[in-house]
């Protein structure tokens, strides 16, 4: 690919980045910090390459680290955005079992 | 490192089989379409995994996109390139990927932005190790050109080079990364107090910084320009974009630090996007531009929120020389209501709107499971209950969101400043419980006062304003004094946030 091209894709990645960002909305700001967290380990793709080409030990053994740091990022980062987005649930969720909360589901809220 | 005069042909890169034009990049492995297209699938997935945030409903979803993008590259790489040591490789994704999964599962969401914080860390460091394996193994991320081999002015032949743009993109990669590693180490050391808080000021550091700034710069047009890359000058540029990092978080204080961690998600990114340019990778440039514009349009929300300029922010020291401050004299000699949570308890119920504002302190005493009980057994005697969140409550964006939604308050009661503000003047009950600069008038009305310009919550229009918080000694975060305090409709409840909100539901049963 010439860098014109690869410019391109990233210029044009960025607008998408600035309309897609500033359609989050507020309440999911943590969420989309650890899920742009995990996703920007996709830098797990060049340590596979070092890690895996022969030429040159040094390189292996970076890209070999390189893949342990970015591996906790991606399955830790995915894991918890998926942890705290089950915890968002709407009003209308099925009554927990306690009678507490069942009063709470009848409260005057217009 | 690489220069080969041909012939013969020395050190550890093998010669090209035909002799490119100079200047060409050398195609050592054959571009798949393919291969590529599954990049761009693994990107667009990634757009899309963003876009799921755009509602609570359809957030899971996106984060699945997301893993599914994340397969797709990796799966990719590993079947596009030589395997030898694919053991060795599938370790390292095991033994990784296990850390982060138990880090996952076990992380109280109070802890979210150090461990953020930490992630940020992890792909700076990553990102500096890809460059530097891409600066000793070229030829494996084919990077490698012909050109002219120059030793002291003389032409002395034709030899293999990593290009000098591929250089730029590895240089800016590796010094960004570098700076996100040590940048975020500090963020990381402050939120989980294992580091003082309070910005650390150096004389002379706007200097030091710009210094060395310029001298990242300096190094790396001397490592880009140079017929052959120079190690000596990437070495010089990582350790010095290290130290950078370093020196721009120490003087940042704690509740500036939603900030720094906006701003270091937002390298993060660049980082990834410098290394996809090095890389030719689509997914890698995507990727990084989107989690770039993230975290600065985070930034952006998050200096709105203050009304600080984000150079104001990054050069650091708010709120340190205001330990002296007019304030202490005049908060003394005030006259202020105590409440106790009986009282609390008995006005609470017999409200019509209750609107709760958390704060961090809310967070530090963890009263939040306490808060949501408390506002079940309202809304049981039929109060309107709902919440109302800065968007710099806390230490990160978002960060009592997760709070509440951990302690099941429905996302759907929860809302933003501007939604909520012109309420309050229909509220029988403002209750701030951890808050404190978010609530001050200050901001409207004092020109002087460090918070000035920023939106606040109007908490004074409310019949009733209900103020936990420890003691009348400590001021917020900005050390300011704060009218509310001393308003006729305020009950001040002085105690831990939990306690109190406790004593509170024991009161209304």
């Amino acid at each position: 690919m010439t860098f014109i091209a690869i410019l391109s894709i990233f210029v044009m990645a960025c607008f998408v980045g600035y309309y897609v960002v500033w359609s989050v909305t507020p309440a999911l700001h943590t969420p989309l910090m650890a899920v742009t967290n995990a996703i920007s380990s996709v830098i797990i793709v060049g340590a596979l390459i070092a890690s895996a080409e022969a030429g040159s030990a040094a390189a292996k053994w970076l890209g070999l680290i390189a893949v342990v740091l970015a591996s906790i990022n991606i399955f830790g980062g995915f894991a918890v955005t998926e942890r705290m987005l089950a915890m968002y649930k709407k009003k209308e969720r099925p009554a927990p079992p306690t009678a507490r909360d069942d009063a709470a589901g009848k409260g005057s809220r217009s | 490192m690489s220069i080969l005069p041909p012939p013969p042909p020395q050190g550890d890169l093998p010669p090209p089989p035909a002799l490119p034009q100079i200047g060409e990049m050398m195609n050592t492995h054959a571009v798949n379409p393919w291969v590529a297209l599954a990049y761009l699938i693994a990107g667009v997935l990634f757009i899309l995994a963003l876009r799921g945030l755009s509602s609570p409903s359809t957030s899971r979803m996106g984060n699945r996109f997301g893993m599914a993008g994340m397969l797709i590259a990796v799966v990719t790489t590993l079947v596009t390139h030589d395997i030898a040591g694919l053991g060795e490789t599938l370790i390292a994704i095991g033994v990784g990927g296990g850390i982060g999964w138990l880090i996952a599962r076990r992380i109280a969401m109070t802890d979210m932005p150090q461990l953020v914080a930490a992630f940020h860390s992890l792909v700076g460091l990553a990102a500096v190790l890809v460059g530097w394996a891409a600066f000793l193994n070229p030829s494996a991320f084919d990077l490698l050109v012909v050109g002219d081999i120059i030793q002291a002015g003389n032409l002395v032949g034709i030899g293999t080079t990593i290009a000098a743009a591929s250089r730029i993109e590895m240089a800016l990669g590796v010094a960004i990364g570098a700076i996100t590693f040590s940048g975020s180490v500090i963020a990381f050391l402050k939120l989980a107090g294992k580091m003082s808080g309070a910005p650390i000021l150096l004389p002379g550091r706007h200097v030091i910084n710009l210094g060395i700034i310029v001298a990242i710069v300096v190094l790396t047009a001397l490592f880009a320009t140079g017929n052959v890359a120079q190690g000596e000058y990437f070495a010089a540029l990582t350790v010095l974009a290290f130290i950078v990092g370093f020196l721009l978080i120490i003087p940042i204080g704690g509740a500036d630090m939603p900030v720094v961690v906006s701003m270091l998600n937002s390298y993060s990114g660049w980082a990834a996007a410098a290394m996809g340019f090095t890389l030719h990778n689509t997914a890698m440039i995507i990727t990084g531009a989107l989690v770039g514009s993230s975290g600065a349009i985070l930034s952006y929300i998050m200096c709105r929120a203050m009304n600080r300029s984000f150079i104001s922010v990054i050069a650091g020291g708010f709120g340190a020389d205001s330990s002296g401050a007019s304030g202490d004299a005049v908060k003394t000699d005030r006259p202020w209501k105590r409440g106790s949570a009986e009282d609390a308890a008995f006005m609470l119920k017999q409200a019509e709107n209750v609107i709760i504002i958390p704060g961090y302190g809310m967070a530090v005493a963890q009263a939040q499971h306490a808060l949501r009980e408390m506002g079940d057994m309202l809304k049981a005697e039929g109060v309107n209950v709902k919440y109302a969140i800065h968007p710099v409550a806390g230490r990160m964006p978002g960060h009592m969101n997760v709070l509440l939604a951990e302690a099941n308050v429905p996302y759907d009661e929860v809302f933003e400043l501007e939604d909520i503000n012109s309420e309050f003047a229909q509220a029988d009950v403002a209750f701030i419980i951890g808050a404190n600069d978010v609530v001050n008038p200050a901001a409207k009305t004092d020109k002087g006062s460090p918070i000035y310009g920023m939106p606040v919550f109007d908490v004074g229009n409310a019949k009733t304003v209900m103020f936990i918080k420890r003691s009348m000694g400590g001021a917020g975060y900005a050390g300011v004094d704060n009218e509310v305090f001393y308003m006729d409709q305020t009950m001040m409840l002085l105690s831990d946030a939990k306690k109190m909100v406790e004593e509170i539901v024991k009161a209304l049963d």
